[in-house]
């Protein structure tokens, strides 16, 4: 069992928010799914105030060993999450995180109200990749706008709150360190790193949003440097992800400070994947692989250098 | 019409290949996999060298329709035309799949003692072929209409059941010289007392459903978008539906009522 923020896991992996669609795969599996979950805790997509239908569609393009998609973030808005999928996340055999984002603090503030009033959410995780009205910059992007975005909606709830970080951004240490000043329980990253793809031949944009996320194992390496340096940075538990396709990934993740570690985009390739990762990394930590983790508390100046420079 | 999947993705062994004229037939031994549905798809990924072609791709899975499906036996019908489908057609008898499925819905059957006809053009025709098949052995007759760029493609149409199967190419070399959507027109033209059941490119799919839609007559048309996972997580394969917002093509299709769309898209 792993301890997270109050809640009693039973192994440290779990979903990457929008990468596993728990009813959608119900009905692809049948009652299989809730027989073997794949993740100890389950990462629900994001949720916004209003419905959402998502992008135009080419919505995917695959990108050398990953992918960069536009999905936009689709949702049935807060109102229809509650009343038709929350009713289903609720007979999950795993705690439930509730992801929601607005594109203004009272946004954010209403989200994070309705989800606190509801029992069967375990906790809740911010996504902080959405523009600031008024600099145009993510809100996760800018630590003075993500402190002030915590501060604002920490008191509404006593529930665990996660921040999800945005990758995209000078220095994700700076921005980890303002969510756990205002009072966040944990972080997690990486998030999709932003990124382009050009229809053949054309040389105008593939994507139906233009740009797009990229995620795969083309991120990894990004992944474990800077969940090094928000690990180095903050001593709230982190999750972390990005590419992580075996148990030897989410192994070097844990090794520089991870606590839980999510799959996203191997979900697609292998609907069990959760499982697999989670079998890998337990055979990987009882052949003592995890003996080289690195102390968080007492970084080396090597280790802190290597892992705090972009 | 939905068969189960099994939980997550089952390692398989292809089993041998046969060539029908432009295509690649891949058959799999899968034991412990349910029957499937017409129109009903797999996601396929080799085990080995998958990732490791030009531009470091395949990486995701690629999603198709069964051929046929016999004692647990799986076939599937590939053209090479891009990384994933080039290393799905080199694989060989004893090498190994990824294969997770069946998944989505297959078509339903006809109602008002409507007929079947089927309407398919190049890669299109596996669900086609299987559904043909089933609807033989339920003894209900089957008209088919199949479109190909040329001869070698049109071996193709070998692969459905015997029965009424009338050939249009592009070139002219087999056949009817034009276009499937003709031949379509014609039969309409005869006895529109039908369901069509369509699968093809998607410009043969949106000159099907604007045939239909003006008579009108239902149609099924199967769909195929590019998608990464094949059971709803990834959002990707969505098209847009008449009454506003999108449907997931893997979940929710890939066989969608024609008159759900206001035209299909283009680039799927």
């Amino acid at each position: 069992m792993i301890e997270f923020c109050g809640l009693r896991l039973a192994h440290p992996i779990v979903n990457g928010s929008g990468t596993f669609d728990a009813i959608a795969a119900r009905r692809a599996f049948g009652e299989a799914l809730l027989e073997a979950f794949p993740f100890s805790a389950f990462v629900s997509k994001t949720i916004t105030l209003a419905p959402r239908a998502g992008n135009p569609p080419p919505r995917l393009w695959e990108a050398p060993a990953g992918m960069i998609n536009s999905i936009g973030l689709p949702n049935r808005g807060l109102d229809g999450y509650l009343a038709h999928d929350l009713p289903q996340l609720a007979q999950l055999p795993v705690p439930l995180v509730t992801n929601v984002m607005g594109s203004t603090a009272d946004e954010v503030k209403r989200l994070v109200e309705a989800v606190d009033a509801r029992p069967e959410i375990a906790a809740i995780e911010l996504n902080v990749s959405c523009p600031n009205v008024s600099t145009g910059l993510d809100i996760g992007a800018d630590p003075v706008s993500l402190g002030a975005l915590v501060r604002a909606v920490r008191p509404l709830t006593a529930k665990p709150l996660i921040v999800k970080l945005t990758p995209n951004t000078a220095d994700v240490g700076a921005a980890a360190a303002a969510a756990e000043a205002e009072g966040a329980d944990a972080v997690s990253l990486i998030n999709t790193l932003r990124a382009m793809a050009l229809r053949p031949g054309c040389g105008t944009p593939w994507l139906g949003g233009r740009t797009g996320g990229m995620s795969g194992p083309a991120i990894r390496s990004v992944a474990l440097a800077q969940v090094c340096a928000v690990a180095l940075r903050v001593a709230i538990p982190v999750i972390g992800m990005g590419g992580v396709t075996h148990g030897t990934h989410a192994n070097d993740l844990i090794s520089v400070g991870a606590v839980l570690v999510a799959v996203g985009t191997e979900n697609f390739r292998d609907p069990c994947a959760g499982t697999r990762i989670a079998r890998e990394l337990k055979s990987l930590q009882i052949a003592g692989s995890s003996a080289t983790t690195v102390d968080v508390s007492e970084p080396q100046p090597e280790v802190e250098l290597n892992c705090g420079t972009s | 019409m939905r068969t189960l999947a099994p939980l997550g993705r089952r390692r398989v062994s292809v089993t041998g290949t046969d060539d029908v004229g432009a295509y690649r037939i891949l058959h799999a031994a899968d034991p412990a996999g349910p029957v499937p549905q017409p129109g009903q798809f797999y996601m396929l990924a080799a085990v080995e060298g998958w990732g490791a072609g030009i531009d470091e791709r395949p990486h995701l899975p690629r999603a198709f329709s069964f051929l046929r499906a016999d004692d647990g036996r799986l076939s599937f019908m590939l053209e090479d035309v891009g990384p994933g489908t080039r290393r799905l057609a080199a694989l060989g008898d004893g090498d190994q799949l990824w294969l997770t499925g069946p998944l989505g819905g297959g078509f339903r059957a006809p109602h008002d003692e409507r007929r079947a006809l089927l309407v398919g053009g190049g890669v299109g025709v596996p669900p086609l072929s299987a559904w043909a098949r089933a609807l033989a052995q339920g003894g209900l007759p089957v008209t088919a209409v199949l479109g190909f760029r040329d001869a070698h493609h049109a071996a193709g149409a070998a692969l459905m059941p015997d029965g009424d199967v009338t050939v249009a190419t592009d070139d002219g070399s087999v056949g009817h010289h034009g276009l499937v959507t003709e031949l379509l027109a014609a039969a309409l033209g005869a006895d529109d007392h039908v369901v069509v059941y369509a699968c093809g490119p998607p410009g043969m799919l949106e000159a099907v459903r604007a045939l239909c839609a003006a008579r009108p007559v239902p149609a099924q048309l199967a769909l195929e978008a590019g998608m990464a996972c094949g059971f709803g997580a990834c959002y990707g394969c969505v098209v847009p539906l008449s009454d506003g917002g999108y449907v997931r093509l893997c979940i929710d299709g890939p066989v969608l009522d024609a008159d759900r769309l206001d035209a299909v898209p283009m680039h799927a």
